[in-house]
């Protein structure tokens, strides 16, 4: 039995670093209905950036975090501006491949600017540091992920759901010229929402430096997370996360009691099933428009 | 208050709106009529810079300022709204959502549930379905949304696409006499619409569109005893043949 609960309790800790991912993008696809490839690149890029700056000018951990952040944000906010925005007569596909075109030059020049060798990333919290609750471990820096997750959750819940930027938002994804019609600053809307879901993939990226840390540290996370939001219904940011932490745990019991090999495989395994059973995902509450 | 002069409005190759000018008195009702594809709906669209780059020629001046070529996001600031044809509102935000979404170029808080309060006493239906989802209100229930919506930013001058459109003409009449409430409390309106007969009840002035074209302009009443118009907007035959039907087709005489 208290195999089974560890097993439970790990997977959700594997699980919140999906959940950030996956908050990240639904954030994006809320506003524009793309899901953004370059994401889990742009965490990357945020990543290393807190790394150099902590290596090279020897900031502390606390004043690289901010500067991280705002390095995030910046990032987001202009490859919206320089990139996407450009696009001529943009349609969702176009746009993803522009995402995945992004995600590419990103990862290239990380590549190139600081190798393909694994670093270790100062981090106040050593990652083998555990603790125990009764009989059950959890790494420290599991347990402060999985709360950073749950914090974040809630603040994007609120912003979206009371703020009058959250309303802009949901107006712009809905009908952007409508939303145009209403005064609202559609481009801006975007341009924000980018930053935004940027600052949240970094934090992932952060959280998940101090185990492993090299140019495709995010690949992982970012088709994980990808897989949970698409599971919670791509527009919901609670099912994203439970999506997330869901697929943590299927994945966790799938390794100690069946199989370690193909632990990896049966996240996809389950989307296929669940997009097959309910297309709209477990959590969607899509209005589906009447003809 | 709108004066437009001469204005031309392409898509792509296609001149769709082919050298309009328009003068639109403050407190004043102006209805455009037209058959489908006259070019009615793309006039109030370069009006309000929905389409990109357009007008290509001519200039639109709203209280003395020029606002051609401009964001639809400053347009709106200034004082104009816009009900686009076929509703168009926020499917998956509440009613109250959408109303509030309306007011969002206003910062007073107090004022603007002050002024959802008055919409839910224009529409009461809107009041009782507050809290649902605009998606799942009926065609009506949303043109009456769509209409409150483009009140919440106080516009001094609303325009509307044919808002009788797919509409019962019970609905329509309650539509229209909302519309006549709005412009007493002193906004001035621009209607465009299908329903010649209810729009020319309603204005102070007319003007017919054809082929991008103001064929013909005047009061309502000249309108309304105008033969063409008679005949081709409302659907009044003046003369039959002595045999009882009609042998020829009258041509209109402004071509």
């Amino acid at each position: 039995m208290i195999d089974f609960i560890q097993t439970i309790v790990s997977g959700i800790a594997a699980g919140s670093s999906y959940a950030l991912m996956g908050l990240a993008m639904v954030l994006i696809y809320k506003t524009s209905e793309v899901p953004n490839f370059a994401q889990g690149e742009l965490a990357l890029a945020a990543s290393f950036f807190a790394y150099m700056i902590m290596e090279s000018f020897g900031l502390s951990f606390f004043l690289a975090l901010p500067c991280a952040l705002s390095f995030a944000f910046l990032l987001g906010c202009f490859l919206e501006f320089l990139v996407l925005r450009r696009a001529k007569t943009p349609n969702i596909l176009s746009m993803i491949v522009i995402t995945i075109g992004l995600e590419m030059i990103l990862l290239g020049l990380v590549s190139w600017k600081f190798g393909a060798d694994q670093k270790t990333m100062p981090f106040p919290i050593s990652p083998y540091d555990s603790m125990a609750i009764g009989n059950i471990f959890i790494s420290t820096l599991e347990l402060v992920t999985v709360f950073v997750v749950l914090a974040i959750m809630a603040a994007l819940y609120l912003l979206l759901r009371f703020s009058k930027m959250g309303l802009a938002m949901k107006a712009t994804q809905q009908n952007t010229m409508a939303a145009r019609l209403m005064g609202i600053r559609a481009n801006r809307v975007l341009n924000l929402t980018w930053g935004l879901s940027s600052v949240v993939g970094a934090i992932a990226g952060l959280l998940i430096a101090p185990t492993l840390m090299h140019p495709y540290m995010m690949w992982d996370p970012l088709l994980k997370g990808f897989a949970a939001a698409v599971m919670g219904g791509m527009t919901s940011l609670p099912g994203a996360v439970s999506g997330a932490f869901l697929l943590g745990i299927i994945e966790n019991i799938f390794g100690t009691y069946i199989s370690i090999e193909f632990k990896a495989v049966v996240a996809f395994a389950i989307i296929v099933i669940i997009l097959c059973i309910k297309p709209s995902g477990l959590f969607a509450r899509h209005y589906v428009k009447k003809v | 208050m709108l004066n437009i002069k001469n204005i031309e409005t392409y898509y792509d190759l296609i001149c769709a709106v082919r050298g309009v000018s328009l003068r639109v008195e403050a407190k004043s009702i102006t209805a455009i009529l037209g058959n489908n594809g006259a070019g009615k709906s793309t006039l109030l669209k370069t009006i309000m810079g929905l389409i990109e780059d357009q007008p290509d020629k001519g200039t639109i001046e709203f209280c003395g300022e020029a606002i051609d070529r401009k964001d639809t996001e400053e347009i709106v600031r200034r004082g104009i709204s816009f009900v686009p044809e076929g509703r168009e509102v926020f499917e998956e935000l509440t009613v109250r959502e959408n109303l509030l979404a309306g007011a969002f170029i206003r910062k007073n808080r107090n004022r603007i549930d002050g002024d959802i309060n008055t919409v839910y006493t224009y529409f009461p239906i809107l009041g009782k379905r507050r809290n649902q989802w605009a998606g799942t209100l009926s065609g009506g229930e949303q043109q009456m949304l769509a209409i409150g919506r483009a009140l919440m930013s106080r516009p001094k001058l609303m325009l509307l696409d044919e808002p009788s459109l797919g509409l019962s003409p019970v609905l329509v009449k309650e539509i229209f006499s909302i519309i006549k409430t709005i412009h007493a409390d002193g906004v001035t309106i621009i209607l465009v619409e299908q329903n010649a007969k209810m729009a020319l009840s309603l204005a102070d002035t007319g003007y017919i569109m054809e082929n991008g074209r103001f064929v013909l302009a005047g009061t309502s009443a000249e309108l309304m005893d105008d033969e063409n118009v008679q005949e081709f907007y409302l659907g009044v035959r003046s003369d039959t043949s002595s045999k009882g039907y009609q042998r020829w087709k009258r041509k209109k005489v402004w071509r």
